[in-house]
């Protein structure tokens, strides 16, 4: 299989005034062509800053402190500022969380989709605007002539996002970070855009990460699953693998907590405990401190291998 | 749009009837138009009697209302000392504090702009810490130590600029008097403009920068180097513009505000304008003065205000569908 994305030992560190907090801790995973990755995990696991630092786009003070991130053969984190804007947006396109806070509120839509294609191409305005209607209607926009000229505001949640995801196609990108696009989206809206974008993926033949929390998402779009937790990634494996056979202790935490997933009368699993911040992070295996397999070794940090089920997992309690 | 702008001008005649009010009453209670008119050699009895003939006794809101009416027509009543009626008075005296005020905010709204975006997009480098550093002090100094500061080195010192005085003016439209056409007129205005602006611009320059640094903060902002946007663009155009509108709002108020820090610049670098004018009223207590220039100011302020947000709508799409309604 050709690969599309491949990260190598990435580590992303947050300078503050003492210390260094490591929010990405040594991961490697990668993106075949046209192939779709959920990155899942809890809040503040690291997931959006591995998906910000793929286009080297992490807020202050975050920095990527080593590892490398190559896209089709190309090592595009040792990429200029101006290598790496060429990328971004065009050949990697990101959607974000929540559709109400990304798009300008005082810029039409036409002119928040124009700029995005005139900032990689060089085209006539009217091949610029045939493009934005074209991928308008790819996202169902009704009438999408009528739509360019309106703002933002003048829209519902779900169409904003539809809009995002719009802009994010503009450019014919063969990779898209979702970042947790449906969190704020009503449960109803949320299937429509799921189902817009696993389509449009397909169609398309682009490659997708799916940044979120929500495994039950995860689970139906994706064909590739890693489990991160405290920075690092602590199991990987193809989906139907991992949600039916899972084999780290957080995995099974995280599934057993499922509420569709339990039996009618039984009480839902938790994990006990919280993960903990990024200064807390015990030495050895992070999730230690949760785990009800924790032994000795445990101390030691485990690293992430194929074990029998086929996975890849980080734990000394798995064969 | 058309609404809106509609709702804003009620709203500013609003604001002008109350200007109008509060004046009235100053006049009324503080002022003997009676002996601004005869002197003091006239018996109780003839004064009486002009009392009577000018309404003087009616009914306060009466003669509110006397005074609305004849406002409207532009008639706010004569100045004793100069013997003329007020709107002659302050029409000569307007052109040098408009002209005044008007450089001043070209300086502000030049400089400002520049120096904030800049500050706002490289916080740390030096040039920044040198802005902010100044405008600290440029807003603590007073603007008469400024001016005298100002007189002292390019006057005194240097002997570069002439320290009073507006210079040769030309008339123009048979009123007013320009000091903006003639070289002379353009070195007198250079000091008093600078004074005027000290305060005003360090305001800006930091307003610019706080508005501008949380802007670029946001998810849009964020979605715009996402995207790929050049800097200049992600800046210049999804920053600022969002910027612009919390500075319009206070920025506009504080342009109608500088109209009356003139008193102070006017008075140091005797610039004959409404500012000096209002002082020397005040002192020689020509009351129809100092109220015709309380109302001339509020109504300028009122002015300024309608129009800024007038262009407030225009950038703001979401005010614009409010209108439309």
């Amino acid at each position: 299989m050709d690969k599309l994305l491949t990260i190598n030992n990435l580590n992303v560190d947050f300078t503050l005034r003492s210390t260094t907090l490591r929010a990405v801790n040594n991961v490697s995973l990668s993106v075949n062509k046209s192939e779709r990755l959920g990155i899942v995990g809890e809040s503040g696991a690291g997931k959006s800053v591995l998906g910000f630092s793929i286009i080297n786009l992490i807020s202050k003070p975050g920095r990527i402190a080593s590892g490398t991130v190559m896209l089709q053969g190309e090592e595009i984190s040792s990429y200029t500022y101006e290598q790496m804007r060429q990328i971004r947006g065009n050949r990697i396109s990101m959607i974000f969380q929540d559709p109400m806070m990304t798009l300008n509120p005082v810029l039409t839509i036409g002119e928040q989709m124009r700029e995005t294609i005139n900032a990689h191409a060089s085209m006539s305005a009217a091949d610029v605007d045939a493009i934005c209607l074209e991928k308008l209607r790819k996202v169902y926009i009704p009438s999408p002539e009528k739509r360019l000229d309106q703002y933002p505001h003048e829209f519902s949640g779900g169409m904003r996002q539809r809009i995002i995801i719009a802009i994010s196609l503009l450019t014919n990108p063969s990779l898209i970070i979702a970042d947790e696009p449906t969190t704020a989206l009503d449960v109803t809206i949320q299937a429509e855009i799921m189902d817009l974008l696993l389509e449009l993926c397909e169609t398309e033949h682009m490659g997708l990460i799916l940044i979120t929390h929500d495994l039950a998402v995860v689970s139906q779009v994706t064909q590739r699953i890693a489990v991160m937790y405290a920075g690092s990634i602590v199991e990987q494996g193809a989906t139907e693998q991992l949600i039916t056979n899972p084999q780290h202790p957080y995995t099974k935490g995280l599934l057993g907590a499922l509420p569709q997933r339990a039996s009618r009368d039984g009480r839902l699993n938790q994990i006990p405990g919280v993960m903990p911040g990024l200064a807390k992070i015990p030495e050895g295996c992070s999730f230690r401190n949760r785990c009800s397999l924790a032994a000795d070794i445990c101390l030691t940090q485990p690293v992430l291998e194929e074990k029998t089920s086929g996975s890849q997992v980080a734990c000394h309690m798995v064969k | 749009m058309f609404a809106f702008t509609v709702r804003r001008v009620a709203q500013a005649i609003l604001v002008m009837l109350i200007i109008s009010f509060i004046g009235f009453s100053i006049k009324h209670n503080f002022g003997d138009p009676v002996r601004e008119l005869v002197g003091e050699r006239v018996t109780p009895q003839e004064r009486a009697e002009i009392r009577e003939k000018l309404g003087l006794n009616d009914p306060f809101l009466v003669q509110y209302g006397r005074f609305l009416q004849s406002a409207v027509h532009g008639d706010l009543g004569r100045s004793f000392f100069f013997k003329k009626p007020v709107t002659e008075v302050i029409l000569a005296k307007a052109p040098a504090t408009l002209e005044l005020v008007f450089c001043a905010s070209l300086i502000v709204i030049g400089l400002s702009i520049p120096m904030g975006i800049y500050s706002a997009i490289h916080p740390k480098r030096f040039f920044s810490r040198l802005i902010m550093g100044f405008s600290i002090v440029g807003v603590s100094v007073p603007v008469f130590l400024t001016a005298i500061l100002l007189i002292y080195i390019f006057s005194v010192e240097l002997g570069w600029l002439p320290s009073f005085g507006r210079g040769e003016t030309v008339r123009l439209f048979g009123f007013w008097d320009s000091g903006l056409l003639t070289r002379d007129g353009l070195l007198h205005l250079i000091m008093p403009s600078i004074a005027l602006s000290s305060i005003m611009l360090p305001l800006f320059i930091r307003l610019i920068r706080s508005e501008m640094m949380e802007v670029l903060e946001t998810e849009y902002v964020k979605f715009a180097w996402a995207k790929g946007l050049k800097p200049r663009r992600v800046w210049y155009v999804h920053a600022f513009k969002n910027t612009l509108l919390p500075v319009i709002t206070v920025g506009g108020v504080q342009l109608g505000i500088m109209v009356a820090f003139t008193i102070l610049t006017e008075t140091v670098f005797q610039w004959q304008g409404m500012g000096a004018m209002f002082i020397e009223s005040v002192s020689r207590a020509d009351t129809a003065l100092m109220v015709s220039y309380i109302v001339v100011v509020g109504f300028i302020f009122v002015v300024v205000n309608t129009m800024v947000d007038l262009i407030y709508g225009i950038v703001n799409p979401t005010v614009r569908i409010a209108g439309r309604k």
